[in-house]
């Protein structure tokens, strides 16, 4: 038997999961579009005034960052539980924290990457303080993924469950919230040339805590789910 | 209560468990359930729906926990090996486990590369299960018993001595199930051992396969 070591169990799950995803392109377009939309109407809610636009625009931006990974949760393991392939990993002779961890990057790569790319363009709509670029994207950076990392614990709780919509915001936004006001925190203290090292170095701690306890709460909570 | 605990004298035990009890949705499903499963068995669990057979399968293959009681591959706990017992161990459930969205070929070099066996075969491993012509078709434009084929292909490589197979002839043809049938005669053979439920008579000869019937409780 040839054995899998970690690096190839992982590599062959992202793999699978992105080209999944690139065949089923709904999965990867209805989040980002949802960011997309949300932001640009508010300029339109609000209206076009620049000072106003630009005192709001770290939340704006921010809030709908985190509802659209919201939207995008589901896909993490909700198919692979449907299908019976998610008993086939857990089944597998790897440790399902690579296996988990494998499924979590995927899933950033396809919406959190995606909201950082576009989220310069949006910034200029809403007329975003020019010294807070910077702010914004190490705080995207940082914080998208522990949106992915946090978000799959909840999934992983409720993939048992037939509707479990409403519970996983339940579980998961309150999560997020330290992410969010921290890195609003840091996006507003460099638009008055501040240095925000310390929101960015607790948006990193919070990282790197979740970076590897995280895939443990999952492999625990889709073994209580499967069970 | 099952009627015939099997309890084998012989030495060589693969998988067994003791005094398994089974509670689903406050319902009892089996308790002090002893089965002792050694190489070369093949081990078809009988009962009537609802009865537990699907429970008592995952309880064995360690995906659900019993109530009570414990599984043992080679006479050491499941839990304490988790990666030596996977490594022994194709389970395949009433669900295929196949992606719609990926090709009947990429489905299973998937699932044979996820368990460590060669994905290189998985072209002429297909043409086992006569899904040749299909290889590059998606899986969503096949049929159920194609998705269970797919599924199954992996009989044909695996290198784990224990099967456990719920309902694995469900959407398959009849010459498909007597060639599943030859393949777990021949894996019994080759010190390999085979649970499975199903409601079809087995056509293997009886002398080979053992019955564990576990029986609808009302209370």
């Amino acid at each position: 038997m040839t054995q899998l070591s970690y690096r190839a169990a992982f590599s062959l799950i992202v793999k699978r999961d992105l080209m999944i995803a690139f065949r089923h392109r709904d999965d990867i377009i209805n989040p980002l579009l949802f960011f997309i939309i949300v932001v640009t109407l508010f300029p339109l809610g609000v209206g076009p005034e620049s000072t106003t636009l630009s005192r709001i625009a770290p939340g704006i931006i921010w809030v709908a960052a985190l509802l659209s990974t919201l939207l995008s949760l589901d896909r993490l393991f909700k198919s692979d539980h449907a299908d019976g392939s998610l008993e086939q990993m857990l089944l597998s002779p790897h440790p399902v924290f690579i296996l988990v961890l494998a499924k979590i990057v995927a899933h950033w790569l396809l919406t959190g990457l995606p909201l950082i790319l576009i989220a310069p363009l949006l910034a200029v709509l809403l007329h975003l303080h020019e010294s807070s670029y910077g702010a914004l994207m190490l705080t995207l950076l940082l914080g998208t993924p522990v949106l992915s990392l946090l978000g799959a614990i909840g999934v992983a709780l409720t993939v048992g469950i037939k509707k479990g919509g409403v519970l996983l915001s339940l579980l998961v936004l309150p999560l997020y919230i330290p992410v969010l006001i921290f890195a609003t925190s840091a996006i507003d203290t460099a638009a008055m040339n501040l240095p925000y090292n310390g929101q960015l170095a607790i948006i990193a701690a919070i990282f790197f805590a979740s970076l590897t306890l995280a895939p443990f709460a999952v492999s625990a909570a889709l073994k209580v789910s499967t069970n | 209560m099952p009627e015939n605990n099997i309890v084998t004298t012989k030495p060589n035990s693969l998988l067994s468990a003791s005094n398994l009890t089974c509670i689903r949705e406050e319902r009892l499903l089996f308790e002090t359930l002893d089965i002792n499963i050694a190489a070369g068995d093949i081990v078809q669990v009988e009962g009537p729906n609802g009865a537990g057979k699907t429970s008592l399968l995952r309880i064995l293959a360690g995906l659900s926990q019993p109530y009570d009681g414990t599984v043992y591959f080679q006479d050491e706990n499941i839990s304490q090996q988790r990666e030596n017992f996977h490594q022994n161990l194709l389970y395949l459930g009433h669900l295929p486990g196949v992606k719609d969205e990926m090709t009947a070929q990429e489905n299973l070099e998937f699932n044979l590369a996820l368990h460590g066996l060669n994905s290189e075969s998985a072209e002429s491993t297909l043409a086992e299960v006569n899904l040749l012509g299909f290889e590059d078709a998606l899986a969503s434009h096949l049929s159920a018993g194609q998705h269970r084929r797919i599924a199954l292909a992996r009989l044909w490589q695996s290198q784990a001595k224990i099967w456990i197979l719920d309902e694995p002839f469900t959407a398959i043809d009849k010459l498909g199930v007597e060639k599943l049938e030859q393949l777990f005669l021949q894996h019994a053979d080759n010190g390999g051992c085979v649970v499975l439920t199903t409601h079809q008579d087995l056509s293997l000869p009886a002398t080979r396969v053992k019955k564990v019937t576990l029986a609808y409780r009302f209370y």
